[in-house]
Order: structure tokens, then sequence, then C-alpha cells
């Protein structure tokens, strides 16, 4: 059913943390190979060694220049579905295909009724969906629908595999709809935003942008070295006796 | 927005076919067209016709058509299942109205219900497309007040101008038909100018700095993250039409409008088989017209995730 539930009793999501990401792309070699032979599966790969390579990612890593009247810096941009509250891409699935799972919030797709009219793609602002040209079905991020909940993983693995692979914790998994969770905290006090706001959308995923430019120079000063040149007087002499 | 020439002509085909067959449903229903078999079998024929190859085309767009079945089950949410569910119900009184007048040569009676059903539901049908296109709010010059109002209005114009060509082509053509095909043709003119003026002028609150919530600044796309163009970019990333946009606007001018506006008042003054003639070439000429309105609508289009690519 394409209609969204009124509620979900969790609000599972990733936080993103742009101040850390640098760009390795790990979230999103580990994505594919996951997901690759997961839920979702395969993800086609189109003339991989070619010169037009093509095929389906859930994760892409963006890096853009911001400049400000403070100055300017790369950052990097992880983009991925963000399990929206408000779907659009859901509700406009003419097959029932697409759908919101009331119990998690985990945006999802059924590829055995999924007809391929691409219109979940349309109504996406964010390009999460990816279109499969070789079977003909849309696809999209699972949020590891078949890891955070897999009893077969040791429990610190029933993570997404982009959350597991970040060398820099930049990725943060857990339930955005509980404020005393982990993820809820950190949103409050680093200032998480959503993206494109202003559409409606409400995406339950944030990101948490970069800390603030500063002026100062690293505020610890490295400790002064201890002087090498020998001294004189009786500690010199105690200090020559002594190192021979 | 990359424009599939499947979705092209089943916009462009279903628009004129739904405009022909409400037109078709009322007038002949009313009495306005007598129940002629040739008549009722061309006109019929091609109203459904155009409607048909416009679904099938539709079809062709699918990744697996094969399941096409199941897009009528959605039809709480989904505009496109509206479209799907009302365009098979408006065949129904369609199929009705063609047999009464073809086969029974009446279009009173029952027939005339079944006539107005159709037309109902030929309207109803071209305002579910419009609203398809019209609900995403991703794509801003198409999630605005002009889209909807917009394809009812070339659905009516390009119907008009076809049962116009049909009639005049019977020598049964009506000067007031003729007179209402001038002036529907001249006001999709004035729409679609309006609509452009108001794409120009658009000012999307959407940027790059809320795509990425990166406030205040610029924001530059660096590196994107693949080499070659992905599916987003082939579909959503379309920049040719923008490119020459200019000629395009006037060739679509030219051909949807000021042509067959032209043709249309010359047949006024000659007589028949010249009017005719001239008749059937404004539609022809406008349905060429409107292949390429339609094809500018999706190539102009500039859906949200262009920004996250700098584009």
């Amino acid at each position: 059913m394409t209609c969204l539930p009124a509620h979900t009793d969790k609000k599972l999501g990733l936080v993103i943390d742009l101040d850390t990401c640098v760009g390795c792309q790990a979230c999103v070699t580990a994505c594919k190979e996951w997901n690759t032979g997961g839920h979702m599966a395969p993800l086609t790969d189109i003339d991989p060694y070619g010169g037009n390579a093509d095929g389906v990612w859930f994760n892409r890593v963006h890096s853009y220049e911001h400049t400000t009247e403070m100055g300017g810096r790369t950052v990097n941009f992880p983009r991925s579905c963000l399990h929206c509250e408000q779907p659009a891409c859901v509700t406009v699935c003419p097959t029932g295909a697409s759908y919101k799972r009331a119990s998690d919030g985990i945006v999802l797709v059924d590829e055995d009724k999924c007809i391929g009219c691409k219109l979940c793609s349309w109504a996406c602002p964010y390009g999460a969906r990816e279109f499969d040209t070789d079977i003909g079905v849309m696809k999209k991020c699972t949020l590891c629908v078949d890891r955070i909940y897999n009893d077969n993983l040791a429990e610190e693995d029933r993570v997404p595999a982009c959350v597991a692979a970040c060398p820099t914790s930049a990725r943060h998994f857990g339930d955005l709809g509980d404020p005393e969770s982990a993820v809820s905290r950190l949103v409050v006090e680093r200032s998480g935003v959503d993206l494109m706001p202003e559409l409606g959308y409400r995406p339950t995923n944030k990101y948490l942008p970069p800390r603030a430019h500063t002026q100062r120079a690293a505020s610890v000063p490295a400790p002064a070295l201890e002087p090498v040149r020998a001294e004189g007087g009786f500690l010199g002499w105690v200090d020559r006796m002594l190192s021979n | 927005m990359h424009p599939a020439f499947s979705v092209v002509f089943f916009t462009t085909a279903t628009g004129a076919g739904y405009g022909l067959l409400a037109l078709l449903g009322v007038l002949a229903g009313q009495g306005f067209v007598p129940p002629d078999f040739w008549f009722g079998l061309v006109g019929m024929g091609l109203a459904l016709g155009l409607i048909l190859a416009g679904l099938l085309s539709s079809a062709g767009h699918l990744g697996r058509p094969e399941r096409a079945w199941r897009a009528f089950s959605q039809w709480r949410s989904s505009w496109l299942s509206r479209e799907g569910v009302a365009s098979v119900a408006t065949f129904v009184p369609a199929g009705l109205f063609a047999v009464g007048w073809v086969f029974l040569g009446r279009t009173d009676g029952w027939m005339a219900i079944a006539g107005l059903l159709a037309a109902i539901g030929a309207v109803v049908t071209v305002c579910t497309t419009g609203m398809i296109y019209a609900s995403l709010k991703p794509i801003a010059q198409w999630h605005s007040r002009f889209t909807l109002p917009g394809y009812l209005i070339f659905s009516a114009m390009t119907g008009s101008v076809l049962l116009n060509a049909l009639l005049q082509g019977f020598a049964i053509g009506s000067n007031t038909l003729l007179a209402v095909s001038v002036l529907l043709t001249l006001l999709g003119w004035g729409w679609k100018l309006a609509t452009w003026r108001y794409n120009d002028r658009l000012e999307i609150p959407t940027t790059a700095n809320t795509a990425t919530g990166l406030a205040h600044g610029t924001v530059r796309s660096l590196e994107w993250p693949h080499t070659e163009e992905n599916y987003l970019l082939k579909e959503m990333g379309f920049r040719i039409a923008r490119k020459h946009k200019a000629r395009l606007r006037q060739i679509t001018q030219v051909l949807a409008f000021a042509l067959p506006t032209l043709l249309l008042i010359a047949a006024f003054a000659l007589p028949w088989p010249y009017a005719a003639v001239l008749s059937a070439l404004a539609a022809i000429v406008q349905f060429a017209g409107m292949l390429v309105e339609r094809w500018l609508f999706f190539a102009e289009a500039k859906h949200t995730v262009t920004l996250y690519y700098g584009r």
C-alpha cells in the first residue's frame, strides 16, 4: 500500500557528520559489496571495465567547495536515501511496490511488484533511487534491513554496511524517533539539519554541518624544548660527570 | 528531465484523443453532429486510436510492461494509478457510444448518456495526467499552477482542431467549430507564453546550499562521485534543450499555434475541398508542434538532483 503509515514505531536512520567525513569512499564500496548480495541484489554494473561504466549504487559521495566570509573548505558529502517521513516516492508509486514500513520507517521497494515506470525517481528530490536497466526495476537503499535485524551477525555488526565501514565514525545509525537515543542527542548537540527542508519531505536522516571556522592558531602551544647546551657552574659539572 | 519519446508521444496523442472524444461525446450526443456511419467510424476510430496508441506507447516506457496491470491498484495515493484507472474506465462509455453510433446509427437516448460519460471520463483522465506532473515538488517548472490547466487547454485545442478537420473532410464543417478551434489555439498560445514567462522568472528556493545543508556562502561542486554519467544524470540531468531553448520555442510557436491559426482562418474564406485540406493540414502541423512543445516541457524541466552535480 503506497499510502503512508500515520505513525511509525521507530524512525531508523543515519546521522552523517560532514565535519569528519574524509571522502574516502569506504562507505560507498562497503554498501555496494553488501547490497549486491542483499535484499535488492544484484546492484547491476553495466560495462564496468569499459569507457562507459554505469551501474546501481545506493550511496554516492560528492565533494564540494564551501566558501563563506570565513574562508573556503572542502566538504565531502555522502548522499543516500534519507528514509523521509513524507516520502513522495512512495505515494506516487502506482503498483504498491514502494512502501514505508510502519515498524521502523524504512522505505523499501518490492522488486517483484515494480513495473519500472521511474516516477518514484522523479518524485525524490535527493536522487536516492537508481534504475536497474538490466532487470527493469527501481532500486534504493534498504538501510541494510538484512543486516540490522540479522541474528547471524554479531551484535556490533548489526548496523548498515556504510556505518560499519566508516573509518572516521562520520556515520551514525539509530532511532531518530527516540529523543534519548545517541543519534538524537548528537543531532541536538551539533545542530543537525534536514536537506531541502523547504520541500517538506521531512527526511529522517540528518546531516551535521562542519564545525565553525576559527581564526586562532592552535590554543595549546607545544611545550618548550629543554635547553641542550651544557650549563656552566656546579650543576654543569654534575651534568658532565654523570653524562660520561 | 530526459524527454523519452514514448512519454512525449503518449501525452500528446492521448491529449488530442481525449479532447476529440470529449467533443464527439458531447456534440454528437446532443445532436450537433449527424449520426453518420462513416463519420462515426472515422471520428471515434481516430479518438480511440490515438488514446490506445498513446497508452501502448506509455507501456513501452516501462521497465517491466508485463506487470502493467498492477498500476491500477494504488489509486488512493498515486496520480499515475488514477490515470490508469480513469483511462480504462473511460473506455466503457466510449466503447458503448462508438457501438451505438457506428453499428446502431444512433447517438440519442442512452447513447447520449454514454457520450456524456465518455466526455467526463476524458476530462478526468487528462486531469490525472496533468496532476502526475503538477504534483512533483522536485521539478519547479511542473509543480506550478500552469501545468494542470495547460494539459486541459492543449487537449481541448488539439481535439477541436482535429474535430474541425474531420467535419470539414466530410463536408459538414461548421463555422462555429472553426471559430472555436481558432480561439482555443490562440488560448493555448497565450497559455504557453505565460507558462514560459513564469518559468523564466522562477526563483527556486531550493539551492545547492539547502541541498547539502551547508548554510551561507557558495557551494561549488568539486568532484562527482563517478566519472561517467549515471542514471540520475541521464534521466534528470538532460541539458540539450536548454542550449537550443530559444530556437525550439520559436518552432513550437510556429507549428503548434501560428501556422494552424493562419490555416484555419484561411479555411473560413475558402470553399470545400480547399477548406478541408487546410483544416487537415492545420491538425497535422499542430500535432507536430505539440510534440515539440511536449519535448520542451520535459527537456526544460530542471530536477533538484542536478543541484548535487553543480548543473
